[in-house]
């Protein structure tokens, strides 16, 4: 079967207007075949984008593109609980539940498990297929020795996210109003000034880490181009893109053109270099290391 | 209200019971336990010798087996939860829903607390726990205020424990990988949070500078205490401005708002620290024990202790964290 490609929801404040064309272009341009709506990372968000979402599903699914509805992967109160428990009721829609309390309301329904969920071991596999799940999007800490074991004879699809900053921690504090010296109820909203989400170095100005309201992002970029066929070989059949305010539809294409074999490994990092602009790749998490790290193409993997 | 007190040796453990815990969690030497450093937690026979130890004196022993079971390896997960059931531990505290599953079928009378680790924090997750596995007891995520615990309690089908004492995590816990990402450890799959191993001290000038994996993750003045040595309790920068970004330098301390807690409905206080030293369980648990009787009593709370506490800490300040709304 043809590997497949997702573009998972976008982790950022944009602006709303910008995040509908972002999507358009998705639709009528990138060839992914899945695509991820939905505010994941800050309850208060949502209403912003809600003025597009019609819209924006429509488009995607015009284009051929299923679309995914993401749920909230911190639910903080019974509010944002309701809101998400309709989500994952819908009939409609179909979802991606990043919060297990939403596992009953899903059921019945085609969903899936988001990178929030904590997949560790087929156990857990197994017993959430068995509840219905039909697709997981693995979390991005595993490294390679977990996935292949979790897709040697997987109850569901498997997702990998391949490319994009990496997800490491959700809070009910929020960092990007913190760092403006503002109290949560009264953010501004100012983690919208910063797309890719802001940059936060150590003491003596290396770079570290990002903030994006609730979230805390990796500095680097996640970029498993250059280890496709070896997730392939494994049985990995999908891979995510997380979007992030560069060239997304040119990245998709590097990744479709790496999985269909008309770019080699090395010209496909090339090409996502030079997309990537300031972005500094990782791929440590799946070679079992620091995630910071990237393990370079066709060299012997460190112990 | 129960109070529940870490064990990080058996030394400590018998601290802890005759100081006055009702409950002490514990565990394994190995990566089932999320508080897996060298030189600490229990061998089977230990923990025997615990069970023991604690019964006789009609007090609980819970086991922590609280780490992700890595796939293809859930062998030493289940024998974990095998040897505390066998053992005659009073329940277990779990996270991975994969070995929920597994302590449910296989251990139907064992009982099951659900971990923080598992980050259950809204009723329908933990509703879901209970209903899948026959979870009796949720520890709560420390992200929730004391207004979210009472409404959350209202519908909760089962009995809440939060943390009352200790080290606090501004992140939802087990859903954390900012340690994996710089130094390859994972809370969730190797049990450690910026490990020891991972950590050093050089001296920059008159500073002292903490590195983790290699990284500047603080720098103290001559002047200033060294502090955790804890990833998010870091100092970065941000657009050129030093910070504590995720965390003060603090320690959590609910002495004062202990009324309030039970007035919510929790049903058990957990003090955080299997890595602590015997001294500090005891004086942690004894002021405690304290506070709650007194509580229990409707007697107003001994100064003396509350200040007792208050300087536990370690001369980091205390805070109410996040079970007060102005902490978001």
């Amino acid at each position: 079967m043809t590997s497949q490609l997702s573009l998972g929801p976008v982790f950022f404040n944009w602006d709303p207007d910008s995040w509908r064309d972002f999507y358009f272009r998705i639709a009528d341009e990138a060839p992914v075949d899945t695509a991820y709506v939905g505010e994941v990372v800050c309850a208060k968000r949502s209403p912003l984008f809600l003025q597009h979402m019609d819209a924006v599903v429509d488009r995607l699914q015009k284009s051929g593109k299923r679309v995914v509805m993401s749920s909230l992967a911190l639910i903080g109160n019974e509010r944002e609980a309701a809101a998400m428990r309709e989500l994952a009721a819908d009939d409609d829609r179909c979802v991606e539940i990043n919060d297990i309390g939403l596992v009953p309301a899903a059921s019945g329904r085609h969903y899936h498990l988001g990178p929030f969920i904590n997949i560790y071991n087929e156990a857990t596999l197994a017993y959430l297929a068995g509840r219905g799940a039909r697709l997981a999007c693995l979390p991005p800490e595993l490294p390679a020795a977990s996935i292949v074991r979790l897709a040697a004879g997987a109850p569901l699809e498997l997702e990998v996210f391949a490319f994009g900053r990496l997800p490491l921690a959700i809070s009910a504090r929020c960092f990007h109003a913190r760092a403006h010296h503002l109290h949560k109820d009264g953010c501004q909203f100012v983690c919208n000034r910063d797309p890719n989400g802001l940059a936060i170095d150590t003491l003596d100005g290396e770079p570290f880490l990002a903030i994006n309201g609730t979230q805390t992002l990796s500095y680097t970029c996640c970029n498993l181009i250059g280890d496709l066929d070896q997730l392939v070989e494994a049985g990995i059949g999908r891979f995510r893109l997380s979007p992030l305010a560069i060239d997304m539809v040119a990245v998709a294409r590097v990744f479709r053109d790496a999985l269909d074999a008309r770019l080699g490994p090395s010209e496909a990092m090339a090409r996502l270099a030079a997309l990537a602009g300031d972005l500094v790749f990782s791929n440590g998490f799946f070679h079992g290391m620091e995630g910071r790290r990237f393990q370079p193409l066709h060299q012997p993997e460190v112990e | 209200m129960e109070l529940v007190c870490p064990a990080g040796t058996p030394a400590a453990l018998r601290a802890a019971v005759d100081a006055g815990a009702d409950a002490v969690y514990l565990g394994f030497r190995d990566e089932t336990n999320a508080r897996n450093f060298p030189g600490l937690n229990f061998s089977p026979a230990e923990l025997a010798e615990a069970v023991a130890y604690a019964g006789q004196r009609r007090r609980k022993v819970f086991v922590a087996i609280n780490t992700f079971p890595r796939a293809g390896a859930e062998g030493l997960w289940h024998r974990a939860v095998d040897t505390a059931a066998e053992l005659g531990a009073a329940a277990v505290i779990l996270a991975d829903i994969g070995l929920l599953d597994y302590a449910a079928r296989r251990h139907p009378s064992l009982r099951l607390h659900l971990s923080v680790q598992a980050s259950a924090s809204h009723p329908a997750a933990i509703r879901f726990y209970h209903e899948a596995f026959g979870v009796r007891r949720v520890v709560l995520p420390r992200v929730l205020t004391v207004a979210d615990i009472a409404a959350l309690n209202e519908s909760l089908p089962v009995e809440a424990e939060v943390f009352a004492f200790g080290g606090m995590c501004p992140m939802a816990e087990g859903r954390c990988s900012l340690s994996s990402y710089v130094t390859g450890q994972s809370p969730n799959m190797s049990g450690v949070c910026s490990p020891a191993s991972h950590v050093r001290y050089e001296r920059r000038g008159e500073d002292l500078v903490l590195l983790l994996g290699g990284s500047i993750i603080n720098r103290f003045g001559p002047d200033e205490p060294a502090g955790y040595p804890t990833l998010c309790k870091g100092r970065f920068s941000v657009e050129g401005r030093a910070s504590y970004l995720f965390e003060e330098p603090t320690s959590l301390n609910t002495a004062d708002i202990l009324a309030e807690l039970k007035a919510a409905g929790v049903s058990a206080l957990k003090i955080e620290g299997r890595q602590r030293g015997r001294a500090y369980i005891a004086a942690a648990v004894s002021s405690f024990r304290a506070l709650i009787d007194a509580l229990e009593a409707a007697r107003p709370a001994p100064p003396a202790i509350v200040r007792e506490l208050r300087g536990l800490a370690e001369g980091q300040r205390g805070t109410s964290g996040a079970f007060g709304k102005s902490w978001r």
